[in-house]
């Protein structure tokens, strides 16, 4: 069985530290995947090594029916793998709107046809500004933005790049319940429109009400993968959690 | 090229102990880039400095440019502190340290060396001391005291940054600080602080390295510039934070350097340690003993 | 303004300078111009590489050296004519911009800067060491009494640095408006985001090693001509280290403008200045201004007209759109 996303066996270490160790995860087009795992388990290396921006020595990673291993982390992302980072990371001498414009400009682009039109492109840059609620403040840099709009574009760059699978890592940190709301229906119209989601979370409530599926990492392990009920119910996780 | 055992052997033996004062020259970067991350390629500046400061209470009162740059050390130091101060408020903070930053420091190299200029000249400058002249011919080898005499300084001065680094607690905070500013903060210790002191002894220890040089070699501003990829190369070769890899390294190149130098000519060596820092970095950048 | 409209005005500008300098009566100004204008070039072109995509070259000397050596080494094949000679050096030039960027771009920001370092020596050094070109004893290009239309050689050699600096000028402007522009700023602020945002950053980089490479080159070219006897200390000189990097940092590293600026202001003081005060203390004083500015003016003498003039952040490269199929949407 072929999945949108294939890891096989993927291992990283960093010197002696074993970061992740015989991961295997098959995720299906369309599918709503939580991520879930204490800090430290290695949630972050693993979207990390899927991207590219790490390297892993063990395993490897099919997407879209591609081997990605030796692809750099531009050509993951012009295949349609799109991430956002734990901690934001714009692009601090832009304004916001050319902030969304450089995966337009380069990952869009680079699929193939003509470069749209500036003015459909700056339209496009208008309208994900807008679906994350930041079109106000299009034009300013985004050391103007909280913490909590910077989350807002980051997600914002990630669509903008027209996604197949996106991998959000914790772009809900610091929200008030009701900007979590926002940020899930916004996930949720993705999905709708076909993206898959990999959605690596904290907040318990936002990933069971989100995942049809409930993957769980504890110290670079996979300990457990099924559905979200049973997933939680799952003792080794239980114990991962609250500890014995 | 005039092969024979015992040119060879001597080119070996010249090269580790010019070595031993290289590494010397390199502990300030060892420290400051190798384990504080700080690109300060005017290093070789303060040294060349230190060399003119021995040099100038050598000419006017004969004291031993060796005990001059112990003595002249604290001054470093505060420099060195001071530097970093406004290193940190300027860049560090703003997060513009790598372009800014190197800018930075290529100002002040600059500004060194065009000051020394102004000052002394472009005559080559060079220091009297008993131990300045004398050979020594040991089993056939030709060891010069000037060279001697720093070689062995300078294992000494590496053992005892060694020694600060790894035993007392300013040192191991130093090596801290380079893995996890938060956890040291966390310890009640100021990493800003240690940064600052850090980055003194990196200086004050220029002070000394610059005493070395003038007794190795005469010396005169430009001098400095040769030395930026020497010191780069050998950090980067000996694994960046680690002094004893610092000296292994600083001791390969030398010998590289002497070879070089005797079967190819003096005019080569310059382009030895520069293309080693082009190869490793190309190849290796974790260097030998790697991080 | 569409960069050919650009092109042609600077070049209208040029020529009123030229003639301003003809009026002048003194082959002097064509003299301290011709350094200026090398400097326009040298200080844009690092401002491609080092403003545009952060990466800081300490070794202009080495890529313009490199273009003066190309043209002693084919003078001595057979005499070239100027253009002929620029091309060849900003060939030359941008192979081993590239060569050196392919060896450690995939490095951080500051072992590039350092490799800079490192290869300005070992070019010096391999030049010192070979005879063909004249080694440390140097080289005599024998300049011309004169070249039609122009009259004395200098003013031929000033239109021809006119020309090159316009050319870099428009260079920098395209860059900056296209999609590379874009690309380089990103490069600048977050080459992690950067690559994650579908940016090919290895490539990017390349193209920016190899144009300014090939620009600071094609400036070293007709060197040998308006020098007369070329040595490597010359050509390898401090000044044009300190040089291409204060420029750019004090006249303002977002855009085109800034080195332009840093090029004309510092490059005529410090022609005033050797001519009245030692060149050591001109190069001091650059020093000073380099380190000043860094700390206090980051943004340059532009940053500064802004902050004062229209209270607005300072906003970098893109703020035009770009147009679909227009000339300017670069690689």
């Amino acid at each position: 069985m072929t999945g949108l996303l294939e890891i096989n066996s993927l291992g990283k270490r960093f010197g002696g530290f074993v970061a992740l160790e015989s991961i295997s995860l098959s995720v299906q087009p369309g599918e709503r995947v939580g991520l879930i795992g204490p800090n430290g388990s290695g949630k972050s290396t693993l979207v990390n090594c899927i991207c590219g921006t790490l390297h892993n020595e063990a395993g490897s990673v099919h997407f879209d029916g591609h081997l990605l291993d030796g692809a750099t982390a531009h050509q993951r992302t012009r295949r349609g793998l799109a991430r956002t980072f734990q901690l934001p990371r714009p692009f601090a001498s832009l304004s916001l709107i050319d902030n969304v414009r450089i995966p337009l400009l380069y990952t869009v682009a680079a699929r193939g046809g003509a470069l749209r039109a500036a003015h459909d492109i700056d339209e496009r840059c208008a309208d994900l500004l807008r679906e994350v609620g930041l079109d106000a403040k299009a034009r300013h840099l985004p050391r103007d933005l909280t913490q909590v709009e910077m989350r807002k574009l980051e997600l914002a760059r990630a669509m903008a790049a027209e996604p197949k699978l996106l991998m959000a890592d914790e772009s809900m940190a610091g929200l008030t319940h009701s900007e979590v709301e926002e940020i899930l229906t916004l996930l949720n119209r993705l999905n709708g429109q076909g993206v898959t989601i990999i959605l690596i979370e904290h907040i318990m409530r936002a990933v069971m009400s989100f995942s049809q599926r409930l993957v769980v990492l504890v110290s670079g392990r996979m300990i457990a993968d099924g559905e979200p009920n049973e997933v939680v119910r799952n003792p080794e996780v239980e114990r991962a959690y609250l500890g014995q | 090229m005039i092969f024979s055992f015992d040119l060879l052997v001597n080119a070996i033996v010249s090269g580790i102990l010019i070595g031993a004062f290289y590494a010397a020259v390199t502990a300030g970067i060892t420290i400051s880039f190798g384990i504080l991350d700080i690109v300060n390629i005017a290093h070789p500046a303060f040294i060349i400095l230190g060399s003119y400061i021995a040099y100038i209470v050598n000419i006017t009162f004969g004291l031993d440019p060796i005990l001059t740059a112990i003595v002249v050390t604290p001054a470093f130091y505060v420099l060195g502190a001071g530097i970093y101060q406004i290193y940190y408020v300027s860049f560090e903070k703003r997060g513009q340290e790598s372009m800014r930053g190197l800018a930075f420091f290529f100002g002040l190299l600059f500004i060194t060396e065009v000051t020394l200029v102004l000052y002394f000249g472009v005559d080559y400058r060079y220091v009297e001391a008993r131990y300045i002249g004398p050979t020594w011919h040991i089993a056939g080898l030709d060891i010069p005291l000037r060279i001697l005499v720093p070689c062995l300084v300078s294992l000494l001065m590496i053992a005892v940054l060694q020694l600060i680094l790894t035993r007392s607690f300013v040192g191991r905070a130093i090596m801290a600080v380079a893995q996890d500013q938060l956890a040291l903060k966390l310890m009640g210790v100021d990493p800003i602080r240690i940064k600052r002191i850090a980055f003194g002894i990196s200086i004050a220890s220029a002070s000394i390295a610059g005493a070395f040089l003038i007794i190795i070699q005469p010396v005169e501003p430009s001098v400095g510039r040769e030395y930026i990829g020497r010191v780069f190369a050998i950090c980067v070769l000996g694994g960046m934070g680690s002094l004893p890899g610092t000296l292994i390294a600083a001791m390969l190149i030398g010998i590289f350097e002497s070879l070089t130098s005797t079967f190819y000519g003096p005019s080569w060596a310059p382009a030895v340690s520069f293309g080693f820092l082009l190869l490793t970095l190309a190849v290796r950048p974790a260097g030998l003993l790697g991080r | 303004m569409r960069s050919d409209i650009f092109f042609v005005s600077c070049l209208v500008v040029g020529g009123i300078v030229f003639a301003a300098a003809l009026a002048l009566g003194n082959d002097y100004y064509f003299f301290a111009g011709y350094v200026v204008l090398q400097y326009i070039v040298l200080s844009t072109a690092w401002n491609i590489l080092g403003g545009y995509c952060g990466y800081v070259n300490f070794g202009s000397a080495a890529f313009f050296a490199l273009g003066a050596y190309t043209t002693v080494a084919m003078h001595r094949l057979h005499p070239m004519p100027i253009p002929v000679d620029v091309v060849f050096g900003g060939v030359v030039s941008g192979v081993v911009g590239f060569g050196m960027g392919y060896l450690t771009l995939r490095l951080r920001g500051a072992f590039f800067a350092i490799a800079t370092l490192a290869l300005a020596v070992v070019l010096q050094t391999l030049i010192v060491n070979w005879d063909y070109v004249g080694g440390s004893r140097g080289a005599y290009i024998v300049r011309p009494e004169s070249f039609a239309p122009f009259g004395s050689y200098i003013k031929y050699l000033f239109m021809i640095m006119m020309l090159l600096a316009v050319g870099a000028i428009t260079v920098a402007r395209l860059i900056e408006r296209s999609r590379l522009g874009y690309g380089f700023a990103t490069i600048r602020d977050d080459e992690l985001a950067a690559e994650a945002s579908g940016v090919p950053t290895l490539r990017l980089k390349l193209i920016a090693t190899t144009i300014s490479g090939a620009l600071m080159g094609m400036a070293g070219a007709p060197f040998p001509y308006y020098i007369g006897f070329l040595q490597p200390s010359s050509a390898f000189g401090l000044e044009y280290a300190v040089n291409s990097i204060a420029m750019p940092l004090i006249g303002g590293t977002t855009s085109w403008v800034g080195p332009l600026i840093g090029a004309i202001l510092l490059g005529s003081l410090q022609q005033i200045a050797t001519v009245t005060i030692s060149s050591a203390v001109n190069l001091l004083i650059v020093g000073f201004l380099l380190v000043g500015f860094v700390i206090a003016a980051p943004n340059g003498i532009i940053g500064l007209v802004h902050k004062y003039i229209q209270h607005k952040p300072v906003g970098q490269v893109g703020r035009r759109r770009v147009e679909a199929d227009s000339p300017e949407a670069a690689p």
